[in-house]
């Protein structure tokens, strides 16, 4: 690695590329995401076609309440930003400082999992389930989906953290948290088209 | 001799925890070949029980099981592990690289593919296989216990496949060789590269489809239920913006097989290069934008269907570069025909013609005629044992002595190779016009005297052929590993890296990465008068990835998970799961540094490069 030129901090100045096995990681989990969004894509026109069968049951704009969806996004795309404090923190070799941000990601997608659950609990009381209608299923599946990658994302993160509690950054482990902040940030991505798709296009009918 | 990569003693665990590409491109070959052999037997069946009309040879739900077995196993359990098999072998290779991007993920895309493979198949000694054709549709497939094992199996080896396409994609674009730029890739690697990107777009579709059909079947989702305001068309687009670019992933690579070796046994730089690898990629592309023509019968209206229709037909164009530049490749050659050249030459013609009815079958109006016959059975086995079956063997017998270091039996080949011939346009030819004539595919049977009875009879004696033929093929293989001639480096005189390093080669491939200065980087050197490669680096340390046996277990955990929820048992799925998080959580937390192959074996190995 002596032909990288180093920062003063003793660490090259992007640390997730410095190394081939980095470089393929970074190459590799792009594509992990654009082949995840077809799949994402697939569930919401899943969603689309059936978003107005709701088979006599309660419908969106019946059921979705701005409050509280409002929340949910602030919470996410608040956890997207301290993600990207953290990986600001982990190129200037600042380790305690990169483990407070993502510690504060994994807060904050887990109380948004808090809110989803609740918000669910929320719906079947209301006689929206996933067999209720195609529209329940479809809803479901999709936001469903997000959820469980949600919580992926904070058992990985929280994974990574614990794993290196004590450890410096060095580069080999600065691809691994670099690539979990890609997939947080894609995984709030997906949720901005639920917010639009699923939520405000529901709203207004 | 070097030490190659198969030189270690066999040992049963070193298999298991291979993340050697060129063993796991083995074992792809392997489980490949032997699902190749089930789908090839069910396929027997099939054409025993149409031998005669009226047989009761299978009743009609076994066939249903068979019909709907040979298509799901010959589709993702032969064509696609026997494609990526030479994918695994060989890019690497082509590229001047020492393995993979992701040894580990290589590993782990493996075992997916087997245990979903197996479930699959397991679903014939459990109750009953799957029922419902291989496209599964909905709603007809909801009422079979059969389509869980489908589901289920699909969706494990599907994964695996994702995530090879990814690790091949990463590789190509992250470590070829210095001097190997995109354009001077090899067209079997250039194939790759479109065929992973189609799995990427592809599967991912047929991994929502299926999630699809499973939460119906097992969740009780209203999707598919009409009354409720479900919609079953929905199912069909899915499927085929799947099931389309499907086909395309698997016979791309077969065209990147077909112009590696007839640029080879032609001596010839391939002709329309650039033409060619363009091609690819626009069929790659046009793929995904005609799903809709395998629904024309569905009702879309003429609108749709004209669209899909010319979109389809567009494909005709690329494809057709293709063809002529294969020719002019070989006009003007020196063509040898070896088995793999005659493999190769016959591709061209049994591939036009399965082209043209392709595009036949293009033309909505005339569609509505062959929906549903014979007539589109006979074209996709022309497209996909006269291209793709016809590929994998001229790839085999091109490849294997660089693999094994063995050349197989070219007498053997070659009668394996006009049995396959006759077999096949014997089998497929006369279906065009069963379908033409109105048989229906899939029916278990036929009344006699409807002018079907003997064009079915020649169809089932061709299968006997092609059973011949693969038979002859397994001796050969078998032979060739008893007693079989040993390999020199260079047999084709190749133009390809692969060409450039022993046969068979040492683990680490490239004792020193070369430099590649030309397209047929090897040709070139040869060309120069040179003996070997040009390198970019002197000898030194060797850094490899360990073995681990983490991905199979980590597979199998999908697989235990997969049976837990075709017998709705929370414990199976949360057993399941558990190992396959368990096994992250270890492949997590342990740093996997690799290890360095020393200098010593690269003194023996330095000498022999002069050997050809």
């Amino acid at each position: 690695m002596s032909t990288l030129d180093f920062k003063a901090n003793g660490l090259p100045a992007h640390p997730e590329k410095a190394t081939q096995e980095g470089r393929a990681k970074l190459v590799g989990f792009w594509l992990y995401m654009s082949a995840e969004a077809v799949l994402f894509a697939t569930f919401f026109g899943t969603f689309m076609t059936f978003r107005n069968s709701v088979n006599g049951g309660p419908t969106g704009a019946e059921l979705f309440a701005i409050p509280m969806v409002f929340t949910a996004t602030a919470i996410l795309l608040v956890s997207s930003l301290t993600s990207v404090f953290a990986i600001m923190a982990m190129q200037r070799n600042l380790a305690s400082k990169m483990r407070f941000w993502f510690a504060v990601t994994v807060l904050l997608g887990a109380s948004f999992l808090g809110l989803e659950v609740y918000e669910f609990v929320e719906y079947v009381h209301e006689g929206h389930t996933f067999t209720s209608s195609p529209f329940g299923s479809s809803f479901y599946t999709l936001v469903g989906f997000h959820g469980a990658h949600v919580l992926f994302g904070v058992l990985w993160i929280s994974t990574l953290l614990l794993r290196n509690i004590n450890r410096p950054i060095d580069t080999y482990v600065a691809p691994k948290y670099y690539v979990a902040s890609l997939y947080w940030h894609f995984v709030d991505l997906v949720w901005v088209f639920i917010f639009t798709i699923v939520y405000l296009f529901g709203m207004v009918g | 001799m070097a030490t190659s990569y198969l030189d270690k003693k066999f040992s049963l665990w070193d298999w298991l925890t291979t993340v050697d590409h060129k063993k796991i491109g083995t074992l792809y070959f392997f489980a490949g070949i032997f699902y190749f052999a089930v789908g090839g037997l069910e396929a027997l069946l099939i054409r025993i029980q149409l031998m005669y009309p009226m047989n009761d040879f299978l009743d009609g739900e076994t066939f249903n099981q068979v019909m709907t077995m040979h298509g799901t196993t010959m589709l993702f359990f032969a064509a696609t592990p026997l494609l990526f098999a030479f994918m695994n072998w060989v890019v690497p290779l082509q590229i001047g690289a020492r393995d993979v991007a992701f040894p580990f993920l290589n590993s782990l895309g493996f075992w997916m593919f087997f245990f979903g493979a197996l479930l699959t198949n397991s679903s014939f000694f459990l109750g009953g296989a799957p029922q419902a054709g291989w496209t599964s549709y909905a709603p007809l497939a909801l009422d079979y216990k059969g389509t869980d094992f489908f589901v289920l199996g699909l969706q494990i080896s599907g994964a695996g496949t994702i995530m090879s396409a990814i690790n091949f994609l990463t590789t190509i674009f992250t470590m070829r060789a210095p001097g190997m730029t995109l354009l001077r890739m090899p067209l079997f690697t250039w194939s790759t590269v479109v065929a992973s990107a189609l799995i990427m777009f592809a599967f991912t579709p047929l991994t929502g489809a299926l999630f699809l059909l499973m939460f119906e079947r097992m969740f009780d989702a209203k999707f598919f239920d009409v009354a409720a305001g479900g919609n079953v068309v929905l199912y069909e687009h899915i499927f085929w913006i799947f099931g389309h670019p499907e086909v395309y992933l698997l016979v791309l690579p077969a065209f990147g097989i077909i112009s590696d070796v007839i640029a080879a046994i032609s001596r010839k730089r391939l002709f329309g290069y650039h033409s060619m690898v363009f091609a690819t990629v626009l069929i790659g592309f046009i793929g995904f934008m005609v799903w809709a023509h395998h629904m024309f019968a569905v009702g879309m209206g003429p609108t749709v269907n004209s669209v899909f229709g010319i979109a389809t037909m567009l494909v005709g164009v690329p494809t057709g570069i293709k063809v002529f530049n294969w020719i002019f490749t070989m006009i003007g050659g020196k063509v040898q025909f070896n088995t793999a050249g005659l493999f190769a030459v016959s591709f061209i013609p049994s591939f036009v013609i399965g082209g043209i009815t392709g595009v036949m079958l293009a033309s909505s109006a005339a569609d509505f005629q062959f929906h549903d016959t014979y007539f589109v059975i006979a074209h996709f086995h022309y497209v996909i044992v006269g291209g793709i079956v016809q590929a994998i063997f001229a790839g085999m017998f091109y490849w294997w002595p660089k693999i094994f270091g063995k050349m197989l039996n070219e007498t053997l080949g070659k009668w394996m190779f006009w049995l396959f011939l006759i077999g096949f346009n014997l089998t497929f030819y006369i279906q065009h016009y069963l379908g033409l004539w109105g048989m229906p595919r899939r029916v278990f049977t036929y009344l006699p005297n409807q002018g079907w009875d003997t064009a079915n009879f020649v169809s089932s004696v061709g299968a006997f052929f092609m059973t011949a033929a693969v038979i002859l093929l397994v001796i050969n293989v078998i032979v060739t590993f008893a007693r079989g001639e040993k390999a020199v480096q260079d047999p084709w005189y190749g133009r390809t890296l692969e060409w450039s390093i022993p046969s068979p080669p040492p683990e680490y491939n490239f004792a020193r990465t070369p430099i590649v200065r030309s397209n047929d980087p090897w040709w070139y050197e040869k060309m120069q008068g040179k003996k070997e490669m040009q390198y970019a680096e002197p000898l030194a340390e060797i850094h490899m990835p360990n073995p681990s046996i983490i991905p199979m277990i980590m597979a199998f955990g999908t697989f235990i998970a997969g049976y837990g929820f075709i017998y709705s048992s929370w414990f199976g799925v949360f057993l399941g799961f558990g190992i396959t998080g368990v096994c992250m959580f270890i492949r997590s937390i342990k740093d996997d540094h690799g290890q360095h192959v020393h200098p010593e074996g690269l003194h023996v190995e330095k000498g022999v490069h002069h050997s050809a």
